[in-house]
């Protein structure tokens, strides 16, 4: 699944280094269209439907944080 | 009537030196310190300089206001622009603006490293920790027919035109919200819209006007509307003037909740057309909350018609863009520019003190939309041409129709794009939506959370709201609708997708 992950986030910005932040908010990697984005390829590739309650920022701050959020859907 | 904009907020700062003037994340500044600040760097400022441009390149934050308001100190306008805007845009804008002075910060000021003909000022350097006191006099001399600022707007041909706009225009418009939805002192504002989009003007000279604090939102909260309404609710937010697409966040999320926002007494929103869905959403948590739909061009100062809502719309209705504010005009014009029939289509032409002055030296684009009023000639007046359309219905209330350049003749019929998507836009499962006319067929993009939609199913759903000719004949659904500069859909980039058969 992480790397699912890390492709998702290739696909939603190529241009970021993901590898070397501990931060992707406060980094700035993911701006607003990108979280959409980001979203909405999760929702396609795990087949769920991510919840306004888990759309807040300390989901989206690593890919372990991603990796949780996703694993609890996937429940 | 002041003579210009610091008039009012060196009212203001008299008034209520200690109060908070503006707030952005953990900083903020008091009236007091907003003027003097603004004052002492004014002094930096070249001052053999009067009326004339002064980019001002910085993100959102105190800083950007200080910079703006000196500014105005100096004698000069100031042109804000986007800190995101590509690398050539940029040199476009810089080459035609002219400006005298660029403000930037440490961070952003590698990107004006080739620029030798104008002067760079790094706002991180400049020390305000020990200044209280300071008086300059320049600003006294600015008159309200003198520019207060220039504002780019994405043109429909992709090149960026500098609007103009006279203190005047901005005086009268703010005189006329504070009197027509009655804000003063008390009011907290929180501001979405960027500082490079005209919309912005209101929400940062009614701080100056009344006294009322304005919180700049994080951007970053946008993309999480339930934090974003934690935001609100946690500084006792009192109005907001958004873009609706900011506002969909919320609604298409569903994230509000009964007796979220007790505080939010007003919600105006401009720049686009409200999906009437969205807005009911708002409505039904809402209920006592002021709704305003606004509706005007940069090239007349933010608005030029509201309508606040009083009474009940279906998802598929039009909301209205109402009556003209104060001091303006609307006519209805042909394609002759003379003033159409009751009940017909029409252009939008603006006259009012809400004009601009001119397209920043484009004298040809400035005669060609701002023309003498057609209705006489005793005297010079001038209407704008918005290429809007727009008719009356029954209360005599405007409704918008779409633009003049999305109007399209398809199997005989006369056909307005806009119709067609307010149609979509009031179904349930369609997020966003754009419908373009190219090669003789109607299409549409669309974003949804419905992961396969099913064309027939939306076609049948679209003839119960449309006549079948105005039925798309495809449908192409995308993650995510590409927004331009001004965070509005990018009709020009999805043209080019569709020509390029990507879509």
């Amino acid at each position: 699944m992480m790397e699912n992950i890390k492709e998702i986030l290739k696909e939603v910005r190529s241009d970021a280094d993901f590898n070397s932040s501990e931060n992707f908010i406060e980094d700035e990697l993911l701006d607003s269209l990108d979280i959409i984005k980001l979203i909405s390829l999760i929702d396609n590739t795990f087949e769920i439907s991510i919840e306004a309650e888990d759309i807040v920022p300390e989901n989206f701050i690593s890919i372990n944080t991603i990796n949780n959020l996703i694993s609890k859907y996937l429940l | 009537m002041d003579i210009n904009c610091l008039s009012f907020l060196e009212k203001t700062a008299e008034k209520f030196p200690a109060k908070i003037a503006v707030s952005c994340k953990n900083k903020c500044l008091t009236f007091n310190q907003l003027t003097i600040y603004s004052k002492y760097l004014s002094r930096v400022i070249p001052s053999n300089k009067r009326n004339s441009p002064v980019a001002i390149f910085l993100p959102k934050s105190c800083d950007t206001l200080v910079a703006f308001t000196a500014v105005l100190y100096s004698g000069n306008f100031y042109a804000p622009i986007d800190v995101k805007t590509p690398i050539s845009r940029l040199q476009h804008i810089l080459k035609s603006l002219d400006p005298f002075l660029i403000i930037t910060n440490t961070s952003l000021i590698s990107k004006f490293s080739d620029i030798s003909d104008c002067s760079i000022l790094d706002i991180d350097e400049v020390d305000f920790t020990y200044i209280n006191k300071c008086e300059v006099d320049n600003w006294t001399h600015v008159i309200d027919t003198d520019p207060v600022y220039c504002m780019h707007t994405s043109g429909s041909t992709g090149n960026p035109k500098g609007v103009l706009i006279p203190h005047k225009a901005v005086i009268d418009y703010i005189e006329w919200t504070v009197q027509n939805y009655q804000i003063d002192s008390s009011n907290k504002i929180a501001n979405q819209v960027p500082f490079h989009f005209d919309i912005s003007t209101l929400d940062i000279f009614l701080m100056f006007y009344t006294g009322a604090t304005l919180h700049i939102v994080p951007e970053s909260l946008f993309s999480f509307p339930v934090r974003l309404i934690e935001y609100l609710e946690k500084h006792e937010i009192t109005f907001i003037f958004w873009v609706p697409s900011a506002l969909s966040k919320v609604s298409n999320l569903k994230c509000l909740k009964s007796g979220n926002l007790p505080n939010l007494k007003f919600v105006l929103f401009c720049g686009e057309v409200m999906p009437t869905k969205c807005l009911n959403y708002w409505l039904n948590y809402l209920p006592n909350t002021i709704f305003s739909n606004l509706y005007g061009p940069t090239e007349t100062t933010v608005a030029s018609t509201f309508y606040t809502i009083d009474r009940v719309f279906s998802d598929s209705e039009h909301l209205p863009i109402g009556f003209p504010c104060r001091n303006t005009e609307i006519l209805l014009l042909d394609q002759k520019n003379q003033l159409i029939k009751s009940g017909e289509i029409g252009e939008i032409c603006i006259r009012g003190t809400g004009l601009a002055l001119a397209y920043w030296r484009d004298k040809n684009k400035t005669e060609e939309s701002f023309i003498q009023n057609p209705t006489h000639t005793n005297y010079p007046d001038l209407i704008y041409k918005t290429g809007d359309l727009a008719r009356l219905n029954d209360n005599r209330e405007l409704v918008f129709i779409g633009r003049k350049d999305t109007q399209i003749k398809h199997l005989g019929h006369r056909i307005e794009l806009g119709e067609i998507e307010t149609a979509l836009n009031s179904l349930i499962e369609i997020m966003s939506c754009c419908v373009l006319y190219e090669h003789s067929q109607i299409i549409c993009i669309l974003e949804s959370k419905v992961k396969t939609l099913n064309d027939n199913s939306l076609k049948n759903k679209l003839l119960e709201l449309l006549p079948k000719y105005m039925v798309p004949s495809r449908f192409h659904q995308i993650d995510e609708m590409p927004l331009n500069q001004n965070g509005k859909i990018d009709r020009v980039q999805l043209k080019s997708l569709v020509n390029d058969g990507k879509y």
